[in-house]
């Protein structure tokens, strides 16, 4: 029975590291009793496998179907080499040199045998807020550099002790090699300090328990998490709640909160089959779900707003808190108005100081900041508002291979992305760019994205607009090359790279504002795109934005310039019969204003037009926060409505014109005549529903273009998105949308990544 | 934005300006002395040092509440020398005219320009004027030179400023910026602002006298306030971190500019400077700006931070901060 022997050599290259695929290989080795040995590499994991030649040719087979639930293989490969000898198999440590090809995990959270464990009075880690294992817990978060080992993590400074480390080194334990693995002996600490940083002397022992009756007292808690701080208060304390928004300055944007468990979260919003499968997905995205009017949350959590943000607990510490009964708990990023996310505990005593009663605070550093991520749900499908934790920096596969790219993004929601070979490395979410501390979240996201995709790309895309950071970026960085994209193109181009299109589509780019070739602002564009091309083949008809930024915050005069559109100079009359009365006083400067074109720029925003028709709904004159207005005018339109308003089309030097004048007419009418607002609308998105459709069978006639990609912050509206969606398709059209980024600006950096490379590639450099 | 040609947002005081400047001028005219892009040049002749500057004027209105393009023309010049530490001696004029300009209207300029003059103390030696076809020009276009004499020991220029140095206004800011738009013929806009249009050198002599350790400073025209700061942080790599609750602007000027959708900090001003001096000091010169007529609503309003390429940095009101980037120019919109 002397059977022939075999040796080989695998590769895994994709998400390998972190995801205990070290210790299944090793399992299912020594099953089988082959010999060779397993390391993690900068190029991947690395297996060589040796026995009987049978037992050989069914390892990989066997692995595959025992693969690791987070891992992710890219890409494997086989090779024959010569016998060594070895019957014994076993894990090697790193090794550091050669090209890093090994992607970094995301952060996961907590698994269900941790949880046992943490919730099992007999166990050593009984209430330790920092169980995991080669399932779960920080990734990202915790790296300093690739490959994923502990050296090479915040919790190199944490020595195991004995029996952490006889776990972390038995190949059949669940610990093996988990990196961050640590018991109450060894490793992080949790403490509570008050509002100075002096750590409470005269409280219980058990900080997490200190916690609890703080937060049930009403207290607003900074607390130290995955990715950086939240700020946490008791979600059924309207008070309390009210006390963080003025000490936030965060008067009216939704707050998202934490429950328990499922059920809890059943008590508060409608949650569907798909909800609730993104709810308690290892990713655990805060998911926005229809409100039940009767859910005890507090008003001011989410005023005005159809949805309430809700996740579930990700982390062992987050479990601890809200175990048993406990309310709801809001947990909004721990920042200063505008700012992005805390992530040290000096820094967050320091930013967070007037706003927090007590922090609560432990030593595991967190080297990455990953702000929660936030998704929805439209169609069974789920729409990204917001990928960071739980997602990035998990490549998002591509159809095809581009040249290494670094592309800046846009100003606000930014993200920014590698591309490099058929990969596209997005950065988590970073915000907007306008405060120093975003802007050193920029520079650290580069670096951290460079060295994950270990490479440093020399040929840079930024937007169009000549004011936005991310473009003086690109100016001041060294680089070979410097690609320009317009906004709505690189919108529409992410979401052809996430359906793997590169032939001409017809883009429906519905955003709020981006800067267009013109000079002037766009932002309801349909652009017959390729990837690296595009032509503005029909817009809304533009109309000016009287004070320009102004406008953004104050929907008002947009509702004014719209009606002096539509009629003329008798428009401050018609005004005055509408909510917009209050701004009487104003009307005749603003109409100056725009009749001189001062400070008004032009634009044709589509975003606004919703902002618009809000105030001349009454629904609200200003805002507070971006998309208020519009997400209070969808909230509205919960009637079902089949009649749409007119509106014209016209045909206009190669591109189709729409024109909402009689739109505008008839609403406001029916407004004047007192029509139920609910009525009117949803009789508005109907239309809109209806005019986009309309404007894209008129180009699809012209261009012959039959597949339309749908991208742009106005398609986080549902009821467009639904609406759109269903139209086109009646229509005979196949629509795309997108499937791992938001619709938002958060997609932009793919898109001038793609574009930058397409056009590197057409220049034949 | 094509930039193959002269745009509008060229002129404006902001990035396009900046990039005329150090792409077009500074190249072909390289000189130590304009490298340092100050308000003036300072020269040393024999073993005494002067300054010389000059500017044009192109203001649309050319009469608003508080000046003319006549004085405005003399308070410029002469505020040009004087953040330079100099005491103006004398001044240019040249003129150029557009076919049909009305007389009277000249006479009234010239008028108002020998009294803004006469009231600094400064004389204007030498003139030209040039009369251009009815379209070529709008109006009339002004433009003085000055001269003057600099006795203040040490080197007043954006390479003196140090980390720690308060950073100081001398008044109210967007004024002259927010009057002019009201007065555009098309806005009709009723409001009580004037132009601050004034000559700083009196006060800026009181100040040099009441401390030895102020550094730099500058006239926030073009552009305003914010402008300049962008541009001394972006020039000397500090960061500076200004307090938005301590920049003073006037409630008529506030209120135009709600409306307007600008933002005071951008508006010119014609008779305001911004000092950055030592720390220690910054008290006293406040005292002496107070003490002035031209310096009643002075404020600190920052400090300088590290040499750490930070730029200018607005602590907002609501408790945040804030990036102010060199804006464009007038013309391109922030939003989007
Ligand atoms: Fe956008
Ligand atoms: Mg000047
Ligand atoms: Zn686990
Ligand atoms: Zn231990």
């Amino acid at each position: 029975m002397n059977e022939e022997r075999r040796r080989i050599r695998l590769l895994f290259s994709g998400i390998v590291q972190g995801v205990g695929f070290r210790p299944a290989i090793y399992r299912i080795a020594t099953e089988q009793n082959l010999g060779g040995f397993v390391l993690n590499s900068p190029a991947g994991v690395v297996v060589e496998i040796e026995g009987p030649a049978g037992q050989v040719e069914g390892f990989l087979p066997a692995f595959l179907d025992n693969l690791p639930p987070a891992a992710e293989i890219a890409d494997v490969s086989q090779e024959d080499i010569s016998l060594r000898g070895e019957r014994t198999f076993q894990i090697r440590s790193s090794r550091e040199e050669g090209d890093k090809d090994v992607l970094i995990s995301p952060d996961l959270s907590v698994c269900e045998n941790c949880l046992q464990e943490l919730k099992d009075p007999q166990d050593r880690r009984y209430g330790y807020p920092f169980i995991n294992c080669t399932d779960c817990g920080p990734r990202l978060t915790i790296i300093r550099d690739v490959p994923y080992d502990r050296g090479n993590t915040s919790m190199a400074c944490f020595p195991l002790c004995p029996q952490c480390r006889s776990e972390y080194q038995n190949p059949a334990d669940r610990r093996f090699h988990a990196e961050p693995n640590a018991c109450p002996l060894c490793g992080p600490k949790l403490w509570m300090t008050d509002e100075n940083g002096i750590p409470l002397a005269d409280g219980p022992p058990d900080p997490v328990k200190e916690a609890r009756n703080l937060l049930l007292e009403g207290k607003i808690l900074a607390i130290k998490g995955l990715g950086g701080f939240h700020l946490a208060v008791d979600a059924t304390n309207e008070e309390a709640v009210q006390r963080l928004r003025t000490r936030k300055y965060r008067e009216e944007k939704p707050l998202a909160v934490m429950v328990d468990h499922l059920d809890a979260a059943k008590r508060i919003a409608e949650i569907g089959p798909a909800e609730e499968r993104l709810l308690l997905s290892p990713q655990r995205p805060i998911v926005l779900c229809r409100k039940k009017l009767s859910g005890g949350i507090a008003p001011s959590v989410a005023p005005g707003v159809p949805d309430q943000g809700i996740m579930l607990p990700y982390t062992p510490l987050h479990a601890l808190l809200l175990e048993g009964n406990f309310p709801p708990l809001v947990m909004t990023s721990g920042n200063r108005v505008d700012e992005p996310i805390c992530q040290q505990n000096r820094e967050a005593l320091f930013r967070l100081k007037r706003i927090a009663d007590f922090f609560l605070l432990h030593n595991r550093d967190i080297l990455v900041r990953c702000d929660d991520s936030v998704a929805a749900v439209t169609k069974g499908n789920t729409v990204m508002i917001r990928r960071s934790r739980g997602y990035a920096p998990r490549p998002i596969p591509l159809h095809r291979t581009y040249p290494d790219i670094l592309a800046l993004g846009p100003q606000m929601k930014a993200t920014l992305c590698i591309l490099k070979g058929n990969q596209a490395y997005l950065s988590p979410h970073i915000g907007d760019m306008e405060t120093p501390e975003a802007r050193e979240f920029h520079s650290e996201s580069r670096n951290l994205m460079e060295r994950i995709a270990s490479c440093r790309p020399e040929v840079l895309a930024c937007d169009l607009h000549p004011a936005y950071y991310t473009t003086r970026l690109a100016e001041e960085l060294p680089h070979r090359e410097i690609f320009r994209v317009q906004h709505h193109h690189a919108h529409i181009v992410s979401a052809m790279a996430e359906n793997g299109l590169s032939e001409k589509v017809i883009g429906l780019a519905m955003d709020g504002t981006g800067y267009g070739t013109d000079g002037t602002v766009w932002g309801c564009e349909f652009l017959l795109s390729d990837e690296g091309e595009f032509q503005r083949v029909g817009h809304l008809e533009p109309y000016p934005l009287p004070g320009s930024d102004k406008a953004v915050r104050e929907p008002w005069r947009v509702a004014a310039s719209l009606l002096r559109e539509s009629y003329g100079q008798e428009w401050p009359n018609i005004a005055g019969r509408l909510s917009l009365q209050d701004y009487a006083p104003h009307f005749d400067l603003l109409n100056s204003m725009m009749d001189f074109g001062i400070n008004s720029p032009l634009a044709s925003s589509l975003g606004r037009v919703f902002d618009a028709v809000a105030a001349l709904l009454g629904i609200r004159h200003t805002v507070s926060y971006e998309g208020q207005a519009a997400m209070e005018l969808e909230a509205m339109a919960n009637v079902p409505y089949e009649k749409h308003y007119p509106f014209l089309l016209r045909y206009e030097d190669g591109r189709t014109l729409l024109d909402l004048r009689p739109l505008i007419h008839v609403l406001v009418q029916e407004r004047i005549y007192g029509i139920d607002p609910h009525k009117i609308a949803s009789r508005f998105h109907v239309s809109l529903v209806k005019a986009l459709t309309a404007m894209a069978g008129d180009i699809r006639e012209r261009t012959g273009v039959g597949k339309a990609v749908l991208s742009g912050g106005c398609f986080q509206n549902r009821i467009l998105l639904k609406g759109v969606i269903q139209a086109l398709e009646k229509e005979g059209f196949a629509v795309y949308t997108h499937r791992h980024l938001p619709p938002n600006d958060g997609c932009i950096a793919l898109g001038q990544a793609v574009i930058a490379a397409t056009r590197l590639e057409r220049n034949g450099s | 934005m094509n930039r193959e040609r002269i745009l509008l947002e060229h002129g404006g005081g902001g990035l396009l300006s900046h990039e005329l400047v150090t792409e077009v001028f500074l190249p072909f005219f390289k000189n130590a002395c304009l490298e340092r892009l100050e308000d003036s040049a300072v020269v040393t002749l024999g073993d005494r040092k002067f300054c010389f500057t000059t500017d044009s004027y192109v203001i649309d209105p050319i009469f608003f509440p508080g000046g003319d393009i006549g004085s405005l023309a003399v308070h410029g010049t002469i505020n040009d020398l004087s953040v330079c530490g100099g005491i103006p001696l004398m001044l240019s004029a040249g003129f150029i005219l557009e076919e049909g300009f009305p007389m009277e209207d000249l006479k009234r300029i010239t008028r108002s320009m020998a009294e803004a003059a006469k009231t600094a103390g400064v004389s204007i030696v030498t003139g030209d004027t040039k009369v251009v076809a009815r379209g070529a020009a709008d109006g009339l276009f002004i433009n003085t030179s000055g001269i003057g004499r600099i006795e203040y020991p040490s080197p007043l220029s954006v390479e003196s400023i140090q980390p720690g140095d308060a950073i100081l206004v001398s008044g109210t800011i967007g004024d002259h910026g927010a009057t002019v738009l009201c007065k555009r013929k098309e806005l009709g806009l009723i409001s009580e602002i004037r132009s601050d249009s004034a000559p700083l050198n009196g006060l800026v002599a009181s100040i040099l006298a009441a401390s030895p350790n102020i550094h730099c400073m500058r006239d926030p025209t073009r552009g305003g306030l914010g402008a300049i700061l962008a541009e001394i942080a972006g020039q000397s790599g500090l960061s500076l971190s200004i307090r938005e609750a301590e920049l003073p602007v006037r409630e008529e000027v506030r209120g135009v500019c709600e409306i307007l959708g600008f933002d005071p900090f951008f508006l010119a001003n014609e008779g305001k400077v911004a000092i950055f001096c030592a720390a220690p000091d910054a008290e006293r010169i406040l005292d002496v700006l107070r003490n002035h007529e031209y310096g009643r609503d002075a404020r600190i309003i920052g400090s300088v931070g590290e040499r750490d390429g930070g730029g200018l940095i607005l602590q907002t009101i609501i408790g945040g901060s804030r990036v102010v980037d060199l804006p464009l120019g007038e013309l391109v919109p922030r939003i989007c």
